[in-house]
């Protein structure tokens, strides 16, 4: 590795909560800028270090694995450093503690920003400025700086305060109604965040996007991503769909959009689903040489012959009667022999991998996707996710664990922000910075 | 004049197909670089798709096509004729970044993968997305929006316990690795412009899902942790204020709204049922066991309110909250049209109507539709002749069949 990290010497500060706005900073951590997550031990962020600080017994039995899946089933002392919801989007970055709902806190975090390029937030429209660390604050101490701002809506419009995740500004986006069971009352839909991803890329892309601008003719400025707009990219074929012929896209399941068939999830040997044991195969089918390739691999049953299902328009007619067949056929076998032999035969197919199944992976392993990390105090190692990024000359690696909570503070302080040992100490004393929340946040 | 996009001046060899590769090129055009589609003879597989302008099937009608292809020029040309390279060459010449999508190893059979890129101008990154990476053991496997998803993404959790995961709409996590495929983009591209070194990036799509965000890591570090299982939930709403719930007319989603009790007790106006100290206990979203006796009180006031009447309620309290909007629900909603974020678009044969917009709002370098998605090979001689190739030769590239 010969190069620097394409980011290296941006320092950009991370004020944000949650995933969209913590994955477009751990996004530029990777490429190698240096992220400072600014945190406050007097108040807490929910849904940032866990649902809450001090999560009691009964909630993390009942929450589910992704959310409250402690390491070895306990929070810990410090449980906001452990979620497992959230610490994955810690990596490579830093965190310093400021309080800056105090005017001496935002003197600290007004020189952190005169030596920042670029800040990341999406706390809801109007937070900052109640903070009194709005545009005008930052501007003040670093007239060039990047102000990417992720409001839910925006900061304009009817919309502008109403409060959301992912999967909330996604339903009124219009994907939610577009995905599930097309047979189910629309109820049973699942909430997913993949608004939250597309927030975090399309987040980063601006902000690096804006840096060349900075580059190019020296100033700043403000960014919004209202996440629902960035949101609306994932369903494009839907709004064309309803301007080009009036139709109002519905629910299609595992289909094609496209029409293409068989195209389906599909029942592997395994357990039940209670269990987290059940086993599936997706398999699409995307043209005629790819049913042929089908058929073989299956043996080229009888049923599979016919002429009204040699071209795409006849299977999609006959896909529930196809589906049954192939699923007759994948009920008894294995997910991953499936897998490898589809795949062989040249049809696009793969389990549906359970996280418990993920890090054994031969594509994972191979590809070094995770790498072990020991958090702070000694909790670990654990296989943490690496960045997804594979560049010739950089070095694109997980060199950080996620941080706990305060662990940079006295980098922080003391090598970027000067202050000396004895003003740092009276920080420490006075509850300026610190490494535990207050004891009475729950 | 508006002003000019954050990478105006960028100039982009766009090698992709389909609609992560085009997603990401999409999205450097879209904010002012010169993108130059080279399409295979025929044109993109996308532009064999739908949805279809009118209803009516043809290359310059998909909206697939135009949706992931607007700001760029198209230039048709056979990669695997024997002058590809000379014309390869001088595309590369004027070009500032390559991004491609062929599968690994496919523009190294024809003699115009990274070595050739490299070796003539080593101030120039590829970005190479393909499904699996360049290397690994699923390298030459392939993928659909269905596969990839199952696989890499989060679709075991989605879905009900009787039944199979579920996918999202349509594409969803093609766009998503898309995105990030952008990222990896604009980050090879700053590296190249301040350390005058291009280099080879390898992008997976699988890479992008398995360690992307949208709780595939935290259910995969759940499990790392505590061997804590994340399974598919048995039916509607797994917990308290988890999920879609049906009101007077159509849904609305409160998931984690049970967060902050006290926002929910001021939405529906302190009822009596909700003084009950049990339902502020901390954690109370997941008390399985209490959700029936929840949704007892809380559905009939869902049912006597219409969507947006709850999602007002929700808003002024700061309950998360958000209604299911349909597809022309949300066109037609007035929000989202006083900001400005349809973009306006108007072809001289497909006509005008509005697409979704910028996905950042920029105010200084913005995002701008200045060119409908091009028809195919549309470009061809103002891209040939922009590396120096006259009429005559043109039309010679022509006649041997490289170009059309």
């Amino acid at each position: 590795m010969t190069q620097p990290r394409p980011l290296e010497g941006i320092r950009i500060i991370d004020m944000t909560l949650v995933w969209a706005g913590s994955f477009c900073a751990t996004l530029l951590a990777d490429l190698g800028a240096e992220v400072i997550k600014v945190e406050n031990i007097h108040v807490w962020q929910p849904m940032t270090r866990g649902g809450q600080a001090r999560p009691r017994a009964e909630a993390i039995a009942a929450g589910p694995g992704w959310a409250t899946g402690y390491p070895y089933g306990v929070p810990g002392e410090r449980p906001w450093n452990h979620s497992p919801t959230f610490v994955q989007t810690f990596r490579n970055k830093h965190s310093v503690t400021i309080d800056i709902t105090t005017e001496e806190g935002r003197d600290v975090f007004a020189r952190l920003v005169s030596k920042s390029d670029a800040m990341v937030e999406n706390n809801a429209a109007g937070t900052l400025e109640k903070l009194q660390i709005g545009p005008d604050f930052l501007r003040a101490a670093r007239e060039d700086l990047i102000l990417l701002r992720m409001p839910a809506y925006g900061s304009t419009g009817p919309y502008k305060y109403a409060r959301a995740l992912g999967v909330h500004l996604e339903s009124v986006v219009g994907h939610t109604m577009l995905r599930g069971y097309p047979d189910l009352d629309p109820s049973y839909i699942t909430s997913i965040f993949s608004g939250d991803y597309a927030a975090g890329a399309h987040g980063a892309f601006a902000v690096m996007a804006a840096l060349r601008h900075r580059r190019r003719t020296g100033e700043g400025q403000v960014l919004e991503l209202a996440q629902a707009e960035s949101a609306a990219a994932l369903t494009a074929q839907a709004f064309l769909d309803y301007a080009w012929t009036g139709n109002i896209p519905d629910r299609i399941g595992n289909r094609s959009l496209y029409g293409a068939a068989p195209y389906g999830v599909y029942p592997c040997a395994g357990g039940t689903s209670e269990d987290g044991e059940d086993r599936w195969i997706s398999i699409s089918v995307l043209n005629d040489a790819q049913w042929l390739a089908l058929r073989q691999a299956m043996g080229d049953p009888e049923w599979s012959r016919e002429a009204r299902f040699g071209a795409a328009a006849g299977r999609l007619d006959a896909a529930d009667e196809i589906d049954a067949r192939i699923s007759e056929w994948t009920a008894s076998r294995e997910d991953y022999d499936l897998f490898h032999r589809l795949q062989a035969a040249g049809v696009p197919a793969a389990p549906v991998l359970d996280a418990s199944r993920i890090l054994d992976d031969a594509h994972v392993q191979a590809r070094e996707l995770n790498s072990p990390q020991t958090l702070f105090a000694g909790v670990g190692p654990f296989r943490f996710n690496n960045p997804f990024y594979k560049f010739s000359d950089s070095e694109i690696n997980h060199r950080k664990p996620p941080p706990a909570l305060g662990e940079d503070n006295e980098y922080v302080y003391k090598d970027i922000l000067g202050y000396s040992d004895a003003e740092y100490a009276a920080f420490e004393a006075s509850g300026m910075l610190g490494m535990d929340y207050d004891p009475e946040i729950p | 004049m508006a002003a000019a996009g954050p990478l105006d001046g960028v100039r982009v060899l766009d090698l992709t197909e389909w609609i992560s590769g085009a997603y990401a090129t999409k999205l450097m055009a879209d904010y002012g670089a010169e993108v130059t589609k080279v399409e295979r003879p025929g044109g993109d597989p996308s532009r064999a798709v739908g949805p279809w302008k009118g209803g009516v099937e043809g290359p310059e009608r998909s909206g697939t096509f135009f949706y992931f292809n607007t700001n760029k020029r198209s230039l048709e040309l056979d990669l695997q004729h024997e002058r590809a390279g000379e014309v390869f060459d001088r595309l590369l010449d004027c070009a500032d970044i390559v991004v491609s999508s062929q599968r690994p190893g496919l523009l190294d059979e024809w003699g115009l993968g990274w070595e050739r890129v490299h070796a003539r101008r080593p101030e120039v990154p590829l970005i190479a997305l393909s499904n699996f990476g360049a290397d690994g053991p699923y390298r030459d496997y392939q993928v659909s929006d269905l596969v990839l998803y199952g696989f890499a993404g989060e679709m075991y959790t989605i879905g009900t316990l009787d039944r199979a995961p579920v996918k999202m709409f349509g594409t969803a996590a093609l766009v998503e690795s898309g995105a990030a495929a952008a990222t990896a983009c604009m980050a090879a591209l700053t590296a190249a412009e301040l350390q005058g070194v291009g280099q080879f990036v390898d992008l997976s799509l699988a890479d992008t899902q398995f360690n992307g965000v949208d709780r595939r890591h935290a259910a995969t570090i759940g499990w790392e942790f505590a061997q804590r299982r994340s399974l598919r939930a048995p039916g509607p709403a797994a917990g308290i204020l988890a999920g879609v719930y049906p009101c007077a007319d159509g849904y609305v989603e409160f998931s984690a709204a049970a967060g902050r009790v006290d926002r929910l007790n001021q939405m529906l106006d302190e009822p009596e049922w909700l003084q009950d100290p049990k339902w502020w206990e901390p954690g109370i979203g997941f008390r399985v066991d209490l959700v029936d006796e929840f949704n007892a009180n809380f559905l009939p006031w869902l049912f006597e309110r219409g969507k947006r009447e709850i999602w007002e309620a929700a808003r002024e309290a700061k309950v998360l909250c958000g209604p299911l909007f349909t597809v022309d629900e949300l066109m037609g909603d007035a929000h989202f049209t006083d900001r400005g974020f349809w973009a306006e678009v108007e072809d001289d044969e497909l006509g005008a109507w509005r697409m979704p917009g910028r996905p950042v709002d920029m105010p200084k370098s913005p995002w701008a539709l200045r060119r409908p998605a091009p028809r195919l090979n549309q470009h061809r001689d103002e891209v040939l002749g922009e590396c120096g190739y006259g009429a005559e030769e043109i039309a010679g590239l022509v006649a041997a069949g490289a170009a059309r």
